[in-house]
C-alpha cells in the first residue's frame, strides 16, 4: 500500500529532530512499584517497543513520558539532537492513548479539522489525513457509526496532522484488522524515515521490527526490586 | 502554534458537541421551564404570592438547572482520552478550561435566560422588572456555571458524579443567588431590604460573575489535570 504522509518535513518554526532522554524512572501507582530504575535514550528514526503483560506499568510509563503522570524517581528529558532542551513537551510529542480522544457525536473530517486548527496545521490535511488511513468515504460519518477498528484508524489519522518527531503509542494495533496494520506499519516507517522516533507500548508484536524491545515483567506487588532502595 | 485559533477552534468544537448527539443542551432548558411552571402550581396563582415567590423560584431553578448540564462538561473529555491531549497541548490549563466553560455558558446558560422572559409572564411579575431580571439572570449563569465548572472538574473522575457536583457547588453558589435574586426582587419593586437598590445588587453581582471568571478555569485546571493523572 502507498501511503502519503502529509507532513513528512517540519515546516518553519516546528521541531523536527527530538530525542528522549529516561533516567532511572520508577514509577508508582498508589503502593504499588509498576516500574523500577527504567533508563534508555531514543534517537531520531529509532523505535522503542515498550513490551510486557498487562498491568506491568507500559501505559503509566508511556503517560509518564509525555508528562501527563507523575514519576516517583528519575527524569524524563525531551531535547533536540544538539542537546537544547525543548520545554514544551507538546510541541514535540504526538500522543496516543489507551482512550483514543476520539469524539462520538463528531463527524470523522470534522474532529480532524478541530485538531488541524487547534494545532494550527493546515486544513487540508485533515482530508490527506483521512484518506492516509482508509477512511476516505466516511468523512461525515459520526465517530458512533464507525466500528472499533475504524475508530482506531482516526485516532491514528491525527498524527499525521502535524509533524511532531516524537511518537508515543500505546497499543497502536490494538482493534486493527490486517490492512490496518499495514496501514499503521506504514506510517511507522515514512516517520521514522522522516526522522522521527517512536515509543510504543505493546502486548502483541509491532509492524515493524522495532530499534529495541524493553521488557516490563510484573514486580512482586511487596515493594519495590532491591536496585530501587538503593536510590536516593 | 497560535493560541487565539487554537481557542476558537475548542469554543466551536465544544459548542457544537453541545448541540450534538440529541440536544443535551436543551434538557436543562427543559429542566428550568418545568420547575418555575411548577411553582404557581404548588404556591398559587394570586398575583401577591407569585410576587414575593417568584423571583425566588427563578435563580433556584436556574442553580439546579446549571448543576444538571455541568457533568456533561469535563467527563467525556477525560473518558475519551482528549483531555490527555489538551493537557499536553502547550495551551495554558486555564485558558482552555475558560474556553470551554464559556462555550457551555453560550449552549446551555443563555438559552435558559432566552426562555425567562416566557417563565416571567406564567408568574404574572410585573414587565418593569424584567430588563433588570434578565440581566441578573445573565451575570448570574455566568458566575454559576463558571462555579460548577470547578465542580465538574472535581468530579470529574466519578461515575455519575453530578451528585458530588451539586454538593460542591450548591454552598459556593449562595453569593451569586442573593445578590442575583435580590436584583430581581429590586427589579419587581420588593427591594431595599437588605441589599438597597437593584443597581447596587446587579454591580455585586457582576464582581462575583468577573471573579468566577478570573479564578474558576485556574481551580478547574489544576483539578483536570490532577484527574489524568
Amino acid at each position: 500500500m502507498t501511503l502519503l504522509h502529509p507532513t513528512t518535513t517540519a515546516t518553519r518554526g516546528q521541531i523536527s529532530l527530538a530525542q528522549l532522554n529516561v533516567v532511572d524512572v520508577s514509577l508508582k501507582r498508589g503502593e504499588r512499584w509498576l516500574a523500577v530504575g527504567v533508563s534508555f535514550q531514543a534517537r531520531p528514526g529509532e523505535l522503542i517497543d515498550l513490551r510486557g503483560a498487562n498491568g506491568t506499568g507500559k501505559t503509566t510509563l508511556l503517560r509518564a513520558l509525555a508528562g501527563l503522570t507523575p514519576k516517583a524517581e528519575g527524569s524524563v528529558t525531551i531535547s533536540q539532537p544538539d542537546g537544547a532542551p525543548i520545554e514544551q513537551a507538546g510541541d514535540a510529542v504526538h500522543f496516543l492513548g489507551h482512550a483514543d480522544g476520539v469524539k462520538r457525536n463528531q463527524a470523522a473530517l470534522g474532529q480532524l479539522l478541530f485538531w488541524a486548527q487547534f494545532w494550527d496545521a493546515p486544513r487540508a490535511q485533515a482530508a490527506v489525513a483521512l484518506a492516509a488511513v482508509g477512511l476516505a468515504g466516511l468523512e461525515e460519518l459520526p465517530a458512533r457509526s464507525l466500528s472499533a477498528g475504524q475508530r482506531k484508524r482516526l485516532a491514528l489519522a491525527r498524527l499525521l496532522l502535524a509533524f511532531r518527531p516524537i511518537w508515543l503509542l500505546d497499543e497502536p494495533t490494538s482493534a486493527l484488522d490486517t490492512e490496518g496494520r499495514e496501514v499503521l506499519g506504514a506510517m511507522m516507517r515514512t516517520h521514522l524515515d522522516a526522522g522521527g522516533l517512536i515509543v510504543a507500548a505493546s502486548h502483541e508484536p509491532l509492524p515493524l521490527k522495532p530499534t529495541r524491545t524493553i521488557r516490563f515483567i510484573a514486580e512482586p506487588a511487596s515493594g519495590p526490586a532491591p536496585d530501587a532502595e538503593a536510590m536516593p | 502554534m497560535k493560541l487565539g485559533s487554537a481557542l476558537w477552534a475548542l469554543f466551536g468544537r465544544d459548542l457544537s458537541q453541545a448541540w450534538a448527539g440529541g440536544g443535551g443542551a436543551l434538557l436543562p432548558m427543559g429542566f428550568f421551564v418545568g420547575a418555575v411552571t411548577l411553582a404557581p402550581l404548588a404556591i398559587g396563582t394570586e398575583i401577591d404570592r407569585l410576587l414575593i415567590a417568584g423571583p425566588g423560584v427563578l435563580w433556584i431553578a436556574l442553580a439546579l438547572a446549571t448543576l444538571l448540564s455541568a457533568e456533561r462538561l469535563f467527563q467525556g473529555e477525560l473518558e475519551d482520552g482528549s483531555l490527555d491531549l489538551l493537557l499536553l497541548s502547550g495551551v495554558p490549563g486555564y485558558l482552555w478550561a475558560l474556553v470551554k466553560a464559556l462555550a457551555h455558558v453560550v449552549a446551555t446558560g443563555l438559552p435558559l435566560v432566552a426562555v425567562t422572559p416566557l417563565l416571567w409572564m406564567m408568574l404574572r411579575l410585573p414587565f418593569e422588572g424584567l430588563p433588570l431580571a434578565i440581566l441578573a439572570l445573565i451575570l448570574g449563569t455566568i458566575s454559576f456555571q463558571l462555579i460548577a465548572a470547578v465542580a465538574a472538574a472535581l468530579a470529574s473522575g466519578v461515575r455519575r458524579g453530578v451528585l458530588l457536583i451539586a454538593l460542591i457547588a450548591l454552598p459556593l453558589f449562595a453569593p451569586t443567588a442573593i445578590f442575583g435574586a435580590a436584583a430581581c426582587y429590586a427589579g419587581v419593586g420588593l427591594g431595599g431590604v437588605t441589599t438597597g437598590e437593584g443597581q447596587t445588587a446587579l454591580l455585586l453581582l457582576a464582581a462575583l460573575s468577573l471573579a468566577s471568571v478570573a479564578l474558576c478555569p485556574f481551580a478547574a485546571a489544576a483539578a483536570l489535570k490532577s484527574a489524568a493523572e
